[in-house]
């Protein structure tokens, strides 16, 4: 028998109409959670950036390149999910701008030559001071080669690192920083639009739908990038103490108070977008239950009693209240900080699948639900797309892809002025 | 070539290459046809009193437009609603709440007909209601409402669902990406994917066979005339005086979408 599209992880009950499934899965729930992840770890480099908070500087360049790493990323998911992946293009090529999701290639385009150009001045003397170093060097050989001249290529010609040159750079990293938040807040809040600006879904249309999911997204971006920072330094923690001193590597205390600053700082940034996404959260919720349209009698029997486990023990317990009361309980430590983070994440995690699953659990009907059971175990290239596979494929990637970046614009070893 | 050479040599070009091709935008057809109208606004009726569940609409519906037979989706579907007298839904097992409920159902898109009183609510479960309890039943055809203002065509990225001008919303299956979100925009829950072509799909008023003078198979194969199809520019047409001067419902009007599919004896309960 043909199987439809959806079909294998939709569990249907009482009154749907025929052709409803569960057509948005797993990857148009990593879809706004990497996007906003983008965005946020952007939105905290330019805190350093724009607002000059001085003792973010380590991690504002990390989070910074580490935004760049998961641009490519926040595609990923919608190639995934595509039916067609091959003709994804024509949203380019042919954008119908009545659509929500038509200016996606231009808002995501748009982002990604700022956040590339903001790294190219901030990275600037570096690749300078590397191609001018292997340019020095004789007898090259094949990788010394190819760094050389992409090293010499990056620089783009402009080699002048006098002190005016610098501090023109440190201009223009401000002014592109500027310009990059409300152009990641658009990116992220657009995502929100998509979702918000479906009438035919009672969960998803409010006109809160964009705020929120810039809120959590600044969220989820700050937690990722302390806990991937707190991961770095401990790596580098363990390195110095092997090392010793010779290593030409900061000591072990320095790394270690310096990590806590850093961490305490950015986690009062995190708490608070956390209370905004919050209360802007439960103000939409209150406001449907008081106002009760239609709609109400359906997604009241969603909220409260279907996904009552995920909506309030999931994300607003585990994922909110608890790393709430972790952050904010006195003398911080880094790995109480680390687990606070990783709950948030969670927290964020949740709070995407509740929007976009949980939207698909009623049906239009008002009189039938539907459950989305995840293909953990994929038996056809559908449930490889769109299943845990998939999902994990994504997760991973961006950690590759920095691992490289990094080998290009190191993000730790490096004494810029920026 | 000097600077002001080159100027005056690239506004001579841009002046020149408007002329035709604002002549091209004087002629594009689609502007014309539009000016001029069609005289075809293409209509359904659909006669809840007439409707008896027999299901040959939707076989008719398949076969004819080649939505897999035994494919859990399909263009059209007949739902069949039982109301009891208390109101109340009939299920097993708790609810906290069932004031939303209702007992309808509509398996394998009421294909097979409606042969047995048992109310299917999925999974293979049933739920059995006893005729005393029962206040009234009834059917309601389904299919794509071929709305006005159409959501589905709003939302979709690429532009491959429109509208065309006598009324009807079709889909390009050689440029639909199968992003899903017409999908997800419809309030009527119409569209689905093809299960071969893996694109959009949904009722195009059996678009080929409306332009050729034809009925659509649904209309064709229904013995009971539940089923109309008309065009409302024409005043003679028996489906547009209906239309006119009758009672007619349309479906979930707060939507905004201005449907075109319109209902003889709509019940309330209908969703």
């Amino acid at each position: 028998m043909i199987e439809v599209h959806g079909e294998v992880w939709t569990i249907k009950e009482f009154f749907t109409y025929p052709n409803e499934y569960i057509y948005w899965s797993i990857q148009i729930v990593m879809y706004p959670f990497m996007t906003g992840l983008v965005a946020g770890a952007f939105v905290l480099s330019s805190l350093y950036h724009v607002f000059g908070v001085k003792q973010l500087k380590n991690i504002a360049r990390f989070s910074l390149v580490f935004s760049f790493a998961l641009l490519p990323v926040a595609m990923m998911p919608l190639m995934l999910h595509l039916q067609q992946p091959m003709r994804g293009i024509h949203v380019m090529m042919t954008p119908h701008f009545t659509s929500a999701i038509a200016a996606f290639g231009i808002v995501f385009s748009t982002y990604g030559m700022i956040v590339a150009s903001e790294l190219w001045f901030v990275y600037r003397p570096h690749f300078v001071a590397m191609a001018l170093e292997l340019k020095g060097q004789n007898n090259r050989g094949i990788i010394d080669g190819f760094r050389y001249l992409l090293f010499s290529a990056l620089t783009l010609g402009a080699y002048d690192v006098s002190e005016e040159a610098l501090e023109k750079d440190e201009k223009a990293v401000g002014f592109l920083a500027g310009i990059g938040i409300p152009v990641a807040c658009f990116l992220h809040g657009y995502a929100g639009f998509i979702f918000g600006s479906v009438k035919a879904n009672a969960l998803w249309m409010t006109p809160l739908m964009p705020v929120i999911f810039i809120c959590s997204a600044v969220v989820s971006g700050i937690a990722l990038c302390i806990i991937t920072y707190i991961v770095v330094m401990e790596i580098r923690k363990i390195l110095s103490r092997m090392k010793g001193k010779a290593s030409g590597l900061p000591s072990f205390e320095e790394l270690q108070s310096a990590e806590i600053e850093e961490v305490k700082l950015t986690s009062r940034y995190l708490v608070m977008f956390l209370i905004a996404a919050i209360t802007l959260e439960l103000l939409d919720l209150i406001f449907r239950g008081y106002t009760a349209v239609k709609s109400w009698d359906i997604l009241r029997e969603v909220i409260y009693q279907k996904d009552f486990y995920k909506i309030f023990v999931m994300q607003y317990g585990m994922g909110n209240l608890l790393p709430f009361i972790l952050f904010k309980l006195p003398g911080l430590t880094v790995r109480r900080a680390a687990l606070g983070a990783c709950l948030m994440l969670f927290g964020v995690f949740m709070m995407r699948w509740n929007v976009v699953i949980g939207g698909q659990a009623f049906s239009s009907s008002f009189a039938g639900f539907m459950e989305y059971v995840l293909p953990i175990i994929p038996h056809n290239m559908e449930t490889v797309k769109e299943g845990l596979v998939g999902a994990l494929a994504v997760i991973i990637t961006p950690y590759v892809l920095f691992y490289f970046i990094n080998k290009v614009m190191p993000v730790f070893k490096y004494k810029g002025s920026h | 070539m000097d600077r002001r050479d080159f100027l005056k040599q690239t506004i001579t070009i841009i002046a020149g290459a408007a002329i035709p091709a604002s002549a091209l935008e004087f002629v594009n057809p689609r502007t014309l046809f539009a000016a001029k109208g069609s005289d075809v606004k293409w209509v359904f009726l659909a006669d809840t009193q007439k409707c008896v569940g027999c299901g040959f609409c939707v076989k008719a519906c398949k076969l004819e437009n080649e939505v897999p037979y035994d494919a859990d989706v399909s263009r059209t579907w007949v739902e069949r609603y039982v109301i009891c007298k208390d109101g109340k839904m009939r299920v097993e097992g708790k609810m906290s709440n069932p004031g939303f409920g209702i007992n309808a159902d509509s398996p394998k898109a009421g294909r097979d007909g409606f042969t047995t009183p048992r109310i299917d609510i999925g999974e293979g479960k049933h739920v059995e209601i006893r005729d005393e309890d029962i206040s009234k039943a009834f059917f309601v055809p389904k299919l794509c409402n071929q709305c006005d203002n159409p959501p589905c065509v709003q939302v979709c990225p690429v532009g491959a669902t429109y509208k065309t001008g006598d009324g009807v919303v079709l889909v390009d299956r050689s440029w639909c990406i199968g992003c899903g979100y017409c999908i997800m925009g419809c309030p009527y829950g119409v569209r689905f994917f093809h299960p071969v072509y893996k694109v959009a799909e949904k009722c195009t008023f059996c678009y080929h066979r409306i332009t050729k003078g034809m009925k659509t198979a649904c209309v064709q194969s229904c013995p009971f005339g539940a089923r109309q199809i008309g065009n409302l520019k024409d005043p003679n047409d028996p489906v547009t005086k209906t239309v006119m001067t009758g009672r007619v419902g349309i479906l979930k009007s707060e939507y905004g979408t201005k449907p075109q599919v319109y209902y003889l004896a709509l019940d309330r309960e209908v969703r």
